[in-house]
């Protein structure tokens, strides 16, 4: 295996972007943020990879559109997929270990304010048993969440600690669309949205794109004194019925996490849980110790731009390795309904013993 | 005055899905008012039906009818519906795991207030009246322990697709150069931009430009009048079709410009369109215009020398 490091990362978050669907000019001073991070032009640039979706602003061939911003001629080395920019990572990192190319930008964008997004995202069910019923994200999510509470595995209260703790940290954030905490007595005084799910426990619907810049060895070494070394990468899905699944769970999670070895030793974990008792699930199934500090950042709570809040979880996470802030950190990207697909990413100091 | 133009937009089409004999299966019970679920390689009876067992990976084929009572294992109350869900008020999601099986179904309880739902409610399905074999044939309502009349069988022979709409509403932006471009044109104006790079100018001016990726930010105003680089004879009608065939839609080089607009090529037979054609636009009566290319109605012959081909051939 090739040590594959995060060396640069830049993100925009908002609440109502008021560009193009295809972000290409939000993507721009993005890109600019990379190249100034590592000294670096496009020339250096050895594969791009993008996570975006056509349905999300109704733009059709939008990820086409938003090459424009790279510029491409000569031509570059380019591929997209349609889920979180946290895959598209994946497949850059991939890329790096078949031996073509050093380097890698991945970055993802999404308009999610230019339609109704919890109902776009019925899209992304059974469309024969359960699209023609448009079961929107946040019902879904709060079955789930009634699931963990019947069951005895959370509760109203614990949901709202998530919260209290995000909205609080989200306050150091710059690019945070929801912040300020207060207590867990007063968010649980706030009325229900969508029973037992109140609008504080669901991630605000966010516009934004961000860029994540992957290089191998030396060039890694040369961008940064303290590259997050990428030590375990890994992602699996669960099935597309809702009912076979186990809600309370996030078994493809617990699957991803085993397969890099665990996850001792993370000191700070960036979870991508667009639901407060989706952290819960996360913590639990990851298997994350007890002391690892979550979401510095504020996490998805305070933001969560579709198909790119996973991504920003490993820019995250990587920012705490570069600044000495931690050793060992996780960045964790989730896709699809209820926790069904996750994807972990364990970065270090150090490229020893890489556990894939 | 906002940075951007805006305008609604909706996006829709109905898809037309062939269901294969697992689901077919499923589908024509509910069209008889009958749930049909399958027993999966662990044992568990769940409707509906998967394609394949999850565990063994094979074809789904030990289907069970079941009952059409249940019991609440989970719910949601919806606020706020969204366009398609099973009511146009607040009702509950739920999930129902039906008397007999081991999973639950994901569907709509119809209760007016959340204080009338709660898990281990009984519910037992409320089938429609007209049924074509699809999921929203059925709705859970409370179970009074009266069965509702049995359904009639509502069609004949196995359902092998459904017809699901879908249709999106969107309010949909250009980018700031593009408004800048759209204003111009309410203005008579046709507004570009130059790379600051590579020099080229862009019409309509784009976010970035596709060689650079940097911003074009050097806004410049063309003439009307171009070059035919490329064109079409539409002969093949088609839905929402504005002008009879058979008409010419065209790449316009404008003069000054490094990227070739579409547009119509009017006033002029088909078959004497040609590369090198020079055009101008005719633009509709003033009172008519708004942010769109629309305000030019199509462009005509100028009458002048066809343009070399050197003038247009890195244009192509």
């Amino acid at each position: 295996m090739r040590d594959v490091a995060v060396v640069g990362f830049a993100q925009r978050q908002m609440q109502d972007y008021d560009g193009s669907p295809t972000c290409a000019e939000l993507l721009v001073p993005i890109f600019g943020e990379c190249y100034e991070q590592t000294g670096w032009t496009k020339k250096d640039i050895g594969f791009w990879c993008s996570g975006s979706s056509d349905y999300l602003a109704g733009r059709s061939f939008s990820f086409v559109s938003a090459i424009d911003a790279i510029g491409v001629l000569p031509p570059v080395n380019e591929s997209h997929v349609e889920m979180d920019a946290a895959w598209a990572l994946y497949e850059a990192w991939l890329k790096i270990q078949t031996g073509e190319v050093d380097t890698a930008l991945v970055f993802g964008f999404g308009k999610a304010s230019a339609g109704v997004l919890r109902r776009t995202l019925s899209l992304q069910l059974d469309p024969y048993t359960l699209t023609p019923l448009w079961p929107d994200t946040v019902s879904i999510a709060a079955l789930q969440a009634r699931l963990g509470i019947d069951g005895g595995a959370w509760d109203e209260a614990a949901m709202a600690e998530v919260v209290n703790r995000s909205l609080t940290d989200a306050e150091k954030n710059e690019y945070a669309v929801r912040a300020g905490g207060s207590s867990v007595k007063e968010l649980l005084a706030r009325p229900m949205f969508a029973d037992p799910l109140r609008k504080h426990d669901a991630a605000p619907v966010t516009d934004g794109a961000a860029a994540i810049v992957l290089a191998a060895g030396d060039r890694a070494r040369e961008v940064r004194e303290r590259p997050a070394w990428i030590t375990g990468l890994s992602h699996f899905t669960d099935g597309l019925h809702l009912g076979t699944r186990d809600l309370t769970r996030a078994e493809s999670a617990s699957r991803a996490a085993a397969a890099v070895g665990g996850l001792d030793g993370v000191e700070i974990a960036e979870l991508h849980a667009p639901f407060s008792h989706q952290e819960l699930i996360l913590r639990h199934d990851l298997g994350l110790a007890d002391d690892a500090r979550i979401n510095p950042s504020g996490g998805p709570l305070a933001g969560n731009p579709m198909f790119t809040g996973g991504a920003i979880r490993i820019g995250e996470a990587a920012r705490r390795i570069w600044d000495g802030t931690a050793d060992k950190v996780l960045g964790h990207a989730t896709s699809g309904p209820a926790l069904q697909q996750n994807l972990v990413c364990v970065m270090e100091t150090v490229s020893e013993g890489m556990g894939i | 005055m906002s940075r951007t133009l805006s305008a609604p937009v909706t996006v829709s089409f109905d898809y037309t899905r062939s269901v294969g004999p697992v689901l077919g299966r499923f589908l024509t019970g509910l069209r008889d008012g009958q749930f049909v679920g399958a027993r999966l390689s662990d044992g568990r009876v769940v409707v509906p039906p998967p394609e394949f067992d999850p565990v063994t990976h094979r074809a789904t084929a030990d289907f069970v009818d079941v009952a059409e009572t249940g019991t609440v294992t989970s719910w949601t109350w919806v606020s706020e519906p969204v366009a398609g869900q099973p009511f146009d008020r607040p009702f509950a999601f739920a999930l129902v795991t039906l008397d007999g099986t081991d999973a639950p179904l994901l569907h709509a309880v119809d209760v007016a207030s959340p204080d009338e739902i709660s898990t281990g409610l009984k519910v037992r399905a409320r089938w429609a009246t007209e049924r074509t074999g699809a999921i929203t044939d059925v709705v859970f309502v409370p179970d009074t322990g009266t069965a509702a009349a049995a359904a009639p069988v509502a069609g004949e022979g196995e359902v092998t697709g459904i017809v699901t709409p879908v249709s999106l509403d969107y309010t949909y932006a250009a980018s700031p150069e593009e408004s800048a471009f759209f204003r111009g044109l309410a203005e008579g104006r046709l507004v570009a931009q130059r790379c600051p790079q590579c020099r080229k100018v862009y019409v309509p001016p784009r976010p970035a430009c596709p060689v650079d990726g940097v911003p074009t930010v050097e806004e410049i105003e063309l003439s009307d009048t171009g070059t035919v680089t490329t064109f079409c004879i539409v002969n093949v009608p088609f839905l929402g079709q504005k002008i009879t065939p058979p008409y010419v839609s065209a790449y316009i080089l404008l003069d000054g410009a490094d990227i070739a607009l579409q547009h119509l090529i009017l006033d002029i037979p088909v078959e004497e369109i040609r590369m090198g054609l020079r055009v101008k636009a005719v633009w509709k009566p003033r009172e008519e215009w708004g942010t769109t290319i629309e305000n030019i109605s199509h462009f005509a012959p100028t009458g002048d020398a066809d343009a070399d081909y050197d003038t247009y051939k890195h244009h192509l």
